[in-house]
């Protein structure tokens, strides 16, 4: 045993479901605890959502109290737009290096009032509505981000490439100076001299919470480029009461009601040929789901979801799926092999396996229920912080079953799709379950040697 | 530059504007398709039957033929050629026990591991003499014809031996453009013609023709451009043996994609041999504005 | 009517044959039917690809063998590229045709087809129908 003091703080990596969980009850546990999110604001995935399976709540109103309670809570450093770039220690002393990215916007001088980011000229594709929409080069992700605070956005600022054309850095038309946001921000909060910065850390024990993205569209080829075929995202940010058409269901391509829509499962998930071998867990209920909603949203359209096995094993699952199925959404038991365009609709050949029948269909829609993979940039955080991941990328837990959080680097734990697709409730189960890993060992670090002997 | 060229029986018979075309347009870029002194059927389709090694050594002979030219590289215009000697290639190159086998049966030759690539004419075109080059050739473009690229199966299944992306392929629209043409994409541009059900159930072709005709006229095309003397025969045999208009199957020639390009470099009209193609082609080429 | 399973017929000479001339296992296949969705002869099959496949997994030769699909498959490898399992079944298709060409028995028979269509069919067309409808 080394003679450090065992420091009873900790780190979280990822402010989705998960992570949110775990540093609230890290924090209600009276230690001190520290979330990183490297976007401009915490709430992940899940905030996207438009009514979340089985008991369709809406997202934005569950989680809002608690990114606001983490904002406010007196054991919580919250440092958003922020990565971790270097670990150094063991249990009980880990030293962490945090990237702040230059969020060249001076947060404690900002009261969020919004002025710079609806003035802001510059318009491009939001992260948040999965392209749907667009945002501005100074902005917040979404209303109720937390911290309400925005960020400039460099590399599609004009300012700055006008500041990298006069430094000769970069090429072309000159670029306008613009710094509309400067000249209207009432308390001068704009900062461009603002800069990335290393902060450290020191922790006792961490929690990777990094989540997952969806496969990208482009690796099933034969389901068609085209701007009416939608990842699950996408759709719902269609459906979202908060989204790009306050939930008005529109078909992207010219703005028509979609009256026949397609939901293809399995895209990518269970197919080692062209994806992951693995089932996703979560898209037979969110296409269930968005099928119920769309129906909701749209009475006289009809919606397909095409299906291999229909995966229903959470609690209120199954209920769900047959309330959608005699709700009248037509379940076909097969793949679809091509989606193509023909005029103004989608053609969709597919199988239903049960009748014996080739189907096809003039869809006005199509959602992909495409595959979740480790969210982007994974591999190499997992690889700065020492710890083993599977063949997907996924966090290899140290034991699959008596030691599921615990990843092989002791203090260090995991929670949520970082560790394998799985549900909300069970990423939340998980946060708490890596919370509670977190506050044993803090408990037992009077004597570290046997803290880290069950650690 | 000289490269082994692999003819193929139907390039000598049935489709001989495929070949002067061919010829004609690649010396007009520098390069000379040297024939190879010797060579057989490639046995057209390829065996799929694991025991079934016989059916390879036809393929695999030719290949030891460009080998004995010295040679490391053959290039195939037709598009059943190309996927049969590509893939017999594999077997050699990366079975050991049926390479094996085969190198035994074939006593009299030298053995083969192999060594020598099969490229299509459209490979050669995009990675080695690349499109610009080719637009610089170009005298006459094809501009104002619509023209969709009718890949078939056999350039692009399976995946190990596709010349382009297997779902999305763009080589013969990215040649159409770089003749000044108009490249149209079309949905049925990699869907199965019926290849040789035409032996045996000509409705077969005709249902799979007219689909593929119905969806290219759809998109605006004009004509197709093609790789397979076998693709070629069966859109034509289905646009003459059906009554138009009352069938409802678009008229729409299919050309030789090295036609086009011997079109629009404005070489002698007799090597693009479009009477072969269809007793209208040269009055519709004519109509088009692109002869005169 | 009822099909009895037994080991016996799950495990059968023909599964067997299947197996080894086509390479595959026939037992990755679970049964998506994306072969059957995309595939360009499919309107003219009276059982679908996917169908073939589970026939062959319960090995109930007869059923295919009442079946004209496999002589409709074109080898078009559409199936086989978009498979997420990885299941060439254009080379079960080409197993199952050989079980029947093996026996010395065309499907196609050159010698009463019209001389004209002959005379009018490229040899591309002659030699691969042949090399696929005849023994």
């Amino acid at each position: 045993m080394n003679n450090k003091p065992f420091i009873k703080r900790a780190l979280v990596i990822g402010g989705g479901i998960a992570g949110i969980q775990a540093v609230l009850d890290i924090a209600d546990g009276g230690y001190e605890v520290i979330l990183v999110e490297r976007s401009p604001s915490i709430g992940g995935h899940m905030i996207q959502y438009a009514e979340v399976f089985p008991t369709l709540d809406c997202p934005q109103c569950i989680m809002t109290p608690k990114m606001v309670e983490i904002a406010q809570h007196p054991n919580i450093k919250l440092m958003t737009y922020a990565e971790v770039q270097k670990l150094n220690g063991s249990a009980g002393n880990f030293e962490v290096e945090i990237l702040q990215k230059a969020r060249k916007v001076d947060v404690k001088k900002c009261t969020g009032c919004g002025t710079c980011w609806q003035k802001c000229p510059e318009k491009v594709s939001s992260e948040f509505n999965a392209g749907m929409a667009k945002r501005t080069a100074v902005y917040i992700p979404f209303p109720q981000a937390v911290p309400a605070k925005p960020v400039i956005d460099t590399e599609h600022c004009r300012y700055i490439h006008y500041q990298q054309y006069m430094a000769g850095k970069r090429e072309g038309k000159k670029p306008p100076e613009c710094r509309i946001c400067e000249k209207l921000c009432p308390v001068g909060a704009i900062d461009w001299e603002q800069h990335d910065e290393i902060v450290k850390e020191k922790v006792g024990a961490i929690v990777v919470a990094t989540g997952f993205d969806l496969m990208p569209v482009s690796r099933i080829p034969e389901y068609a480029d085209d701007p009416d075929v939608l990842n699950g995202i996408q759709f719902e940010r269609l459906l979202s009461p908060g989204g790009p058409t306050a939930g008005v269901v529109i078909r992207p391509s010219d703005g028509k009601t979609p009256k026949e829509v397609v939901f293809i499962s399995c895209c990518g998930s269970r197919d080692p040929e062209h994806g992951v071998p693995y089932c996703s867990r979560v898209c037979c209920m969110y296409l269930a789901k968005q099928a119920l909603l769309y129906k909701h949203a749209v009475p006289d359209g009809q919606a397909y979801v095409f299906y291999i096995d229909i995966r229903s094993t959470g609690k209120g699952y199954e209920e769900f799926i047959q309330r959608v199925v005699e709700d009248g959404v037509l379940y076909l038991r097969g793949k679809v092999s091509r989606v193509f365009r023909e005029g103004d609709k989608l053609r969709v050949y597919g199988a239903d396996t049960l009748s014996g029948k080739r189907v096809e269909i003039a869809a006005d829609l199509v959602v992909l229920g495409m595959a979740v993979m480790p969210s982007d940039g994974t591999k190499e955080l997992l690889i700065k912080l020492g710890i083993a991941f599977d063949e997907a990328g996924f966090v290899a837990e140290s034991h699959a079953k008596f030691r599921p959080l615990e990843t092989n680097v002791p203090g260090i734990f995991v929670a949520g799709m970082a560790q394998g697709a799985k549900d909300i409730p069970d990423s939340v189960a998980q946060g708490s379950g890596a919370a509670g890993r977190v506050l044993t060992l803090f408990a037992q670090s009077a004597s570290a040697d046997k803290a880290l002997a069950v650690v | 530059m000289d490269l082994a060229y692999y003819p193929g029986c139907t390039l000598k018979t049935r489709a001989k504007n495929f070949e002067t075309s061919a010829l004609a347009a690649m010396s007009a870029l520098g390069i000379n398709l040297v024939e190879l002194p010797r060579w057989n059927c490639c046995g057209t389709v390829y065996s799929l039957a694991e025991d079934d090694l016989i059916h390879h050594v036809a393929a695999v002979r030719n290949l030891i033929r460009v080998k004995e030219q010295g040679k490391n590289k053959v290039v195939t215009l037709c598009a059943f050629c190309y996927n049969t000697l590509k893939r017999a290639n594999l077997v050699m190159k990366d079975s050991p026990d049926k390479r094996y086998a085969i190198n035994i049966f074939m006593d009299e030759e030298p053995d083969y591991y192999g060594e020598v690539e099969t490229a299509h004419l459209l490979q050669v075109l995009r990675d080695d003499v690349g499109w610009e080059k080719i637009a610089g050739r170009v005298k006459h473009p094809l501009k104002d014809l619509k023209i969709v690229g009718y890949y078939g199966c056999t350039l692009l299944r399976p995946q190990s031996v596709a010349i382009d992306s297997v779902e999305r392929p763009t080589i013969l629209q990215d040649l159409l453009k770089a003749l000044g043409g108009t490249a149209v994409d079309f949905p049925f541009a990699t869907e199965c013609c019926g290849a040789f059900q035409i032996v045996n159930n000509r409705d077969i072709i005709t249902e799979r023709t007219a689909a593929i005709l119905g969806s290219a006229a759809k998109s605006g095309a004009e004509a197709l451009a093609v790789s397979c003397p076998l693709c070629e025969y069966n859109l034509r045999q289905t646009q003459s043996s059906t009554k138009q208009p009352q069938s409802g199957v678009p008229v729409m020639p299919a050309l030789y994609f090295t036609q086009l390009m011997a079109l629009a470099f404005g070489l002698d009209l007799a090597v693009c041999g479009f009477e072969e193609n269809s007793p209208e082609t040269r009055a519709w080429l004519k109509n088009k504005g692109l002869i005169s | 009517m009822r099909v009895e399973l037994s080991s016996k017929r799950l495990r059968s000479d023909f599964v067997k044959k299947i197996a080894e001339l086509s390479g595959q296992n026939l037992y990755l296949c679970y049964q998506c039917g994306k072969c059957s969705a995309g595939c360009p002869m499919g309107f003219a099959m009276d059982i679908l690809p996917n169908q073939i496949m589970r026939l062959v997994q319960l090995g109930l030769e007869e059923d295919i063998a009442n079946s004209k699909t496999v002589w409709l498959c074109a080898s078009c490898l559409t199936c086989t590229v978009r498979c997420p399992r990885g299941v060439d079944l254009s080379r079960v298709m080409e197993a199952l045709r050989l079980l029947t060409l093996r026996k010395n028995k065309n499907y196609v028979e050159p010698s009463k087809m019209p001389p004209e269509t002959v005379a009018d069919l490229p040899q591309i067309a002659l030699v691969s129908g042949f090399r696929k409808l005849t023994s």
